[in-house]
């Protein structure tokens, strides 16, 4: 018990604690800053390193240190925990370990205050000072920057170990005999990185990002990392010495250890310019996107991710106006409209937005119904039993009255050329595949001939007969 | 004719042997690595820094009435090329260049480009000064013994996961070298002025490990054993 200690023993002891509380946060956090780090050994000492250890002390961290401490010391039932945790640039968040320095009731009290203790305190630091290159959030704090940062947050009590996920493990750094309670030092990590696998943390654009984007204007589509995320402003985490970031929720102190953000200002696209519509914009994403960028409607280039209407729009544009350089320059990008976009849409509407693939919902075709060719012929439409016969299966289904219930997947095939011939290749297909019937295979009209042959037979035959010598000599020419 | 010469040897003389107690007070650990031929070096280096880290101390400045000071032992980051795996060691060149120097003459030793077993063995000891004609006493109070197994892989995707799977055994590696050093088993007496060179090693300018030597022996692939442990024995003997 304390009455065992003497008056300078415990004071001693208390200051120890203190100071090895601060350190062992120093060392946690600095092992998470991403980078290495180095401090020189010094023959003589200064009077200020603690455990005889160079432990560069990082004002912020201390001051947070203290800040959680509040004046007390860690305790039996009075843990010190430092919580790592990585934040995603897309503002996911996940715990990766918990550092726990915790003391319990088995007392030393035959140990050297001053000496034994103090020793096997700093023992104790290098010891946490190899531990914090050997757990898995050493390696992810080293190539954090990009698409992640590490947080770390200090909070005295009880230790919080539920959000580390299942099966998380604990190392124990070691621990050290003390006249009042044995101090403990371990920590608790994550071994469940699952959320992690479906986010790419290389510097590559995260899968879910290109799907979003699909139907947007970008012009590259791996240029995902180029959307709106908490980039923090230049010089607001240099190394750890700036910036100490106010959490919310949770967190009692959060402070970002990335490097600044490589990135531009987000939501400016470079390369191509972005698309203007001359239609007015459809659907909520699109909108959000081209509002940062919309010239004026003189310059329409169409990409291959684009929504269709715009690349339908430019090519009306191509046959209304004439001889002006733009059009040429429109026309060579209408031919680069891609498979798939769709056809220019005056009824996308915000339900269409719901479905994937959306934009190929059946809707109305202005052009399709000026277009004599893309309408089928009436005969076509009565199908007989023959006919169906005659035709493969496939195109019995596509063509005629069973054409109302499919959905139109009405497409501009690559490379078709669809100036020449006002229809496309699709409605060309179509209509081969149901070509009026021939005359002489419907069966109204061979079961006429039929019996109008039979019936007229007799007379033939009697006609044959008689001329029967200009059919020889006839044969005889071949011969 | 090791065997004659050994019975021949003062009984009060110890090799350092390989996994067993030798003294009262000598503790001996095994520890065991399988590596590819190009990872010996840092693999060597990784285990004997963190061990060295935690069984260095600063400079002992003694002052007057038999009390001293302790410098401050600075501590560095290193990454290693050939093995996905991260380490501390303690700020000292000088110690660095001893440590990289043995370690290279074992990586000699184990030959390049076969598969070869090994072992390195890093023993603190202390000095007793005997009277003459005997010489000084080592008497090791702590050993470890790095197995070393070198595998030959056959192309660069086995040479990309052993990066990886080496990293992780030696990041366990570090955690048992951690457990072990806090168990806080014996250590010896802090010294006097007089003694401190039978304790640690001063040589170094900037920090002051424990007395220790390194040694090393190769076990070829017929699994007979060369001892450089027996040479030194031997040689130390006729030294009497």
């Amino acid at each position: 018990m304390d009455s065992d200690l003497s008056p300078q023993d415990k004071k001693d002891l208390d200051k120890f604690m203190k100071f090895f509380a601060l350190k062992t946060v120093q060392v946690i956090v600095q092992a998470r800053l991403g980078e290495k780090v180095c401090t020189r050994s010094l023959s003589s000492p200064t009077g200020s390193d603690w455990f005889n250890l160079a432990i560069k002390d990082i004002p912020e961290v201390t001051h947070e240190s203290k800040k959680a401490l509040a004046g007390q010391l860690p305790g039996i039932g009075r843990s010190m925990c430092v919580e790592i945790s990585l934040k995603t640039s897309e503002g996911d968040s996940m715990e990766l370990e918990t550092w726990c320095l915790e003391m319990n009731e088995k007392c030393d009290k035959d140990i050297k205050v001053s000496y034994t203790v103090y020793n096997r305190l700093s023992l104790l630091l290098k010891s946490l000072l190899a531990i914090t290159r050997v757990t898995p959030a050493y390696k992810l704090s080293r190539k954090q920057g990009h698409d992640y940062v590490i947080l770390y947050r200090i909070y005295f009590g009880e230790v919080q170990l539920t959000g580390l996920g299942e099966g998380f493990q604990t190392v124990r750094v070691g621990v050290v005999g003390t006249p009042v309670g044995t101090i403990t030092l371990s920590c608790a990590y994550r071994t469940n990185l699952a959320f992690m696998s479906t986010r790419q943390f290389e510097r590559t654009a995260p899968i879910m990002g290109i799907i979003i984007d699909h139907f947007v204007e970008r012009p590259f589509g791996n240029m995902g990392h180029m959307h709106p995320c908490n980039y923090r402003a230049p010089g607001e985490d240099e190394g750890a010495c700036n910036g100490v970031e106010d959490s919310q929720e949770v967190c009692t102190t959060s402070f970002s250890t990335s490097p600044p953000s490589q990135m531009g200002v987000p939501g400016k696209e470079g390369g191509v310019p972005q698309q203007v519509p001359v239609q007015p914009c459809h659907g909520a994403q699109a909108e959000h996107r081209r509002v940062s960028s919309c010239p004026p409607a003189d310059h329409v280039p169409a990409t291959p991710y684009s929504r269709g209407e715009d690349a339908e729009t430019s090519s009306r544009i191509v046959e209304v106006k004439s001889g002006s350089p733009c059009d040429v320059l429109e026309t060579t990008f209408t031919r680069k409209v891609g498979a798939f976009v769709n056809k220019p849409g005056t009824q996308v509407t915000t339900a269409s937005l719901d479905l994937p693939f959306a934009a190929f919902a059946p809707r109305a075709y202005d052009l399709e119904e000026n277009d004599p060719m893309v309408q089928p012929p009436e005969s076509s439409a009565t199908s007989s039993p023959l006919q169906g016969s005659l035709h493969s299966q496939g195109s019995g289904e596509s063509g005629g009255p069973a054409q109302d219930d499919f959905v139109m997947v009405d497409f501009k095939p690559a490379f078709s050329k669809d100036d020449l011939l006002p229809m496309d290749l699709g409605t060309f297909y179509r209509e081969f595949q149901n070509p009026p019937q021939l005359a002489s295979l419907t069966i109204d009209v061979s079961s006429q001939s039929m019996a109008e042959d039979l019936d007229s037979l007799p007379e033939k035959l009697a006609v044959y007969e008689k001329n029967i010598d200009e059919f020889d000599a006839f044969v005889d020419t071949l011969q | 004719m090791a065997p004659p010469l050994y019975l021949l040897v003062s009984p009060y003389i110890q090799p350092a042997t390989v996994g067993k107690q030798i003294t009262m007070n000598c503790r001996s650990e095994v520890l065991e690595v399988s590596v590819e031929g190009r990872q010996v070096d840092e693999a060597m280096l990784a285990l004997l820094h963190t061990i060295l880290l935690h069984r260095s101390t600063g400079k002992f400045h003694y002052k007057k009435e038999g009390t001293y000071s302790i410098g401050t032992v600075g501590t560095q980051d290193i990454d290693c090329d050939f093995i996905d795996f991260s380490f501390v060691r303690v700020s000292s060149d000088e110690l660095d260049r001893v440590i990289r120097k043995t370690v290279g003459e074992f990586k000699d030793a184990m030959g390049n480009g076969t598969d070869g077993m090994g072992q390195i063995s890093l023993e603190f000891y202390q000095k007793k000064k005997s009277r003459w004609p005997f010489s000084d006493e080592c008497i090791p109070w702590e050993v470890w013994s790095i197995k070393v197994n070198v595998v030959n892989l056959a192309n660069e995707q086995e040479r990309q996961i052993c990066r990886e799977k080496v990293g992780e055994k030696l990041g366990e590696k570090v955690i048992n070298i951690v457990e072990v050093i806090n168990q806080h088993e014996y250590l010896p007496k802090m010294p006097t002025q007089s003694e401190v060179d039978n304790v640690f090693d001063t040589s170094l300018k900037d920090v002051q490990p424990y007395l220790y030597k390194i040694t090393f022996q190769i076990t070829d692939t017929l699994g007979t054993s060369v001892s450089t442990t027996m040479r030194r024995l031997i040689k130390d003997t006729l030294a009497l």
